[in-house]
């Protein structure tokens, strides 16, 4: 029963995967059928004009699985950590704290290189993170959902306000601001994927090696202690693979909100709350919305196209709300 | 025993009218040196006269068409940042649920950048546009929120949802305008008071008036919903229908004054609580935080223009000293437990 149901997930996932794979090589503002992307992929000798639009696909598609994979576990293992519903990258102020350090790079230091984006983007989401954790449990209570993401709104604008600060008087700035603020998939490279994948690998394997941990942590700190979880060093260690994942994400692919909030809560609904379950299926799920998010904004932005972190920025502010609505009062 | 609680409300009262007094002096000292401070600096008989209406070359210009303006935009714009956003901050119990945390001055950026950057209208257009959107978009928190019963939390929850769903659409809005157009709604967005004229005075004037009154006169109600929607009922208030005019009001006074100067970022935020610390709780300080405000944008708007080589947006320069005393205040709050 329970090995069915398994293979029933990796089943379903690989063929989500692989659907979404073929749709992002193969729809945008020209689209190219089967037979021609199959071809294109296969014979390098294609040199035709389908081809090579099915080719200069395949960073952008290769960088949206990997990018959501990474964003749907750090949401999961953020909400594991802090035991709460609405622990995001986007709504802990993550993405603010990576923009202004990485416009300080850009404006200061003259970063130019993935690389040098990455670090400052980890370093700056590292910091934030944790300020607003820290912020958002103190007093009573704990981090109860409101505080937290109180607290991340307000570090937000506090930080959004610094980076206008640098911005406005740069022109050169404040155009590769505008372009990277939005969350693109659509300007990876093969350089920017090789650089952000070291950092995406070690996120994700430590993610998946504290899952049994993570699971003893949801009973409360008391149990999990009793059963010979060390609760503090657990939780520095997810949060560490959550920082890595969607710092490392965000440096390249600029802020893409709400995968981390949507995707973990779709996956409890469909497999229940084992967490061993959850974290795969978020990678799996992350990666299926990322990449029909891009897709989708490929098909409906005509000539141009709208930007993946636009799509699930509007499809995962309604599932903050819909949590919000349904949570009990003094819960929040 | 009544005597102790006669002598606290007095002392409190005069502490109150003191703050008052003392804020009002701190108004018009800034007041005067928006129109004191500049490139150029004309002796104080000069700019009386000009504020008279006597044409003198040079300072006509330079005092009439360009600081008088800002300095009484300066002071409008503060004090409807200011009530509005304490009448927010009380009503929901929370001193971090000023508009522009939770979704209503965001609101008021969607409409006003995409008139900016796409339909080229007028500024009259834009804040009917603005005001209109800002007005909608606190319907629908309000009623989104409204399950069973008010409830000040979940309205904040979904305010923030909210906020990041129009946050997408404007950095949307700046990526497909024109490139020329976008540093004119950057600096909108960071809020300015640039290229202001006489004649946007007089209807922000009217606006504030008006709406800051009907909320003046409906402060006292404020402190009795604070009790609680029980115990207002209990002593007589209409909680709903009085909630629903304050935030009638509150939403026209901060979506026609940002559709004027843009967001200025943490007014409404601020001045509440400082405003509240100097003049004491458990009266109603929306007169004070009015000041409060008008105080702040106009330091912020001198010290932008004077100190730095650049000279910053309003804005950026309320953000910078917001910023750190925001980070204070979120740390005292939640050690109180207040959230």
């Amino acid at each position: 029963m329970r090995l069915s149901r398994t293979l029933t997930l990796i089943g379903a996932g690989t063929v989500a995967i692989l659907l979404c794979i073929f749709l992002s090589l193969a729809l945008g503002s020209r689209s190219i059928d089967l037979a021609k992307v199959v071809g294109a992929l296969l014979d390098s000798g294609d040199v035709s004009f389908d081809a090579l639009v099915v080719r200069e696909r395949i960073p952008r598609t290769i960088f949206s699985i990997i990018a959501g994979a990474s964003l749907g576990v750090s949401g999961a293992l953020m909400q594991a950590i802090t035991r709460n519903p609405i622990a995001d990258p986007a709504i802990l102020g993550v993405n603010s704290g990576a923009a202004l350090f990485v416009v300080t790079g850009i404006a200061f230091f003259q970063i130019n290189t993935a690389q040098k984006y990455i670090l400052f983007a980890l370093a700056g989401a590292a910091l934030t993170s944790a300020v607003v954790y820290r912020i958002g449990s103190l007093g009573s209570g704990g981090a109860t959902p409101i505080k937290l993401a109180l607290a991340g709104a307000a570090t937000s604008a506090a930080l959004s306000s610094l980076v206008s600060m640098i911005v406005l008087p740069r022109v050169d700035a404040m155009n590769s601001y505008r372009f990277w603020q939005v969350g693109s998939v659509g300007g990876a490279t093969w350089d920017g994927i090789l650089a952000v994948l070291p950092f995406l690998a070690a996120g994700l394997v430590i993610g998946f090696l504290i899952t049994p941990a993570l699971n003893a942590l949801a009973l409360g700190d008391d149990v999990a202690t009793g059963l010979g979880v060390r609760v503090g060093a657990v939780r520095m260690i997810g949060a560490l693979a959550g920082v890595l994942l969607c710092g490392a994400t965000t440096a390249i692919a600029g802020p893409i909100g709400f995968v981390g909030l949507m995707v973990p809560h779709t996956m409890r609904l469909l497999c229940g709350p084992n967490l061993k379950t959850i974290v795969p299926m978020s990678a799996v799920g992350g990666a299926v919305l990322l990449t029909s998010a891009d897709v989708f904004g490929r098909l409906i932005g005509g000539v141009g196209e709208v930007e993946a972190g636009i799509i699930t920025a509007f499809f995962g502010a309604p599932v903050m709300i819909v949590i919000a609505i349904r949570t009990k009062v003094h819960k929040i | 025993m009544t005597d102790t609680v006669n002598l606290g409300f007095r002392r409190r009262r005069i502490r109150r009218l003191a703050v008052v007094a003392g804020l009002s002096m701190v108004v018009l000292v800034l007041c005067c040196a928006a129109l004191y401070l500049g490139n150029t600096q004309y002796p104080p008989d000069v700019i009386i006269r000009v504020i008279l209406g006597e044409q003198i070359k040079g300072a006509s210009f330079a005092i009439g068409t360009l600081r008088l303006p800002r300095m009484l935009i300066a002071v409008l714009a503060g004090m409807a940042f200011g009530m509005a956003g304490n009448t927010f901050q009380t009503m929901l119990g929370n001193p971090l649920a000023s508009p522009d945390i939770i979704g209503v001055t965001a609101g008021c950026s969607v409409a006003a950048v995409f008139c900016i950057t796409f339909l080229n209208v007028s500024k009259g257009v834009i804040s009917l546009a603005a005001v209109v959107t800002g007005v909608a978009l606190a319907a629908i928190i309000y009623f989104l929120s409204y399950r069973g019963g008010f409830s000040g939390p979940r309205l904040i929850l979904i305010g923030i949802g909210i906020q990041a769903m129009l946050n997408a659409l404007t950095y949307f809005l700046l990526l497909r305008a024109n490139q020329y157009d976008v540093p004119a709604a950057m600096r909108w967005l960071s809020g300015s008071l640039n290229g202001l004229q006489m004649k946007d005075v007089p209807l922000l004037f009217g606006v504030v008036t008006v709406f800051g009154f009907i909320l003046t006169a409906l402060s006292k109600y404020l402190n009795i919903l604070e009790l609680g929607d029980q115990s207002a009922t209990s002593l007589g208030v209409r909680t709903d229908r009085v909630r629903m005019l304050m935030v009638i009001c509150a939403v026209f006074l901060i979506a026609y004054t940002t559709a004027v100067t843009g967001p200025v970022a943490f007014v409404s935020f601020l001045a509440g609580p400082i405003a509240s610390r100097l003049a004491g709780r458990g009266n109603s300080n929306i007169v004070p935080s009015a000041l409060t405000g008008a105080a702040l944008v106009l330091l912020a708007d001198i010290v932008g223009q004077n100190l730095f080589d650049i000279r910053f947006p309003v804005g950026v320069v309320t953000g910078m000293l917001g910023a750190p005393y925001l980070v204070f205040l979120l740390i005292r709050m939640n050690k109180g437990g207040a959230a």
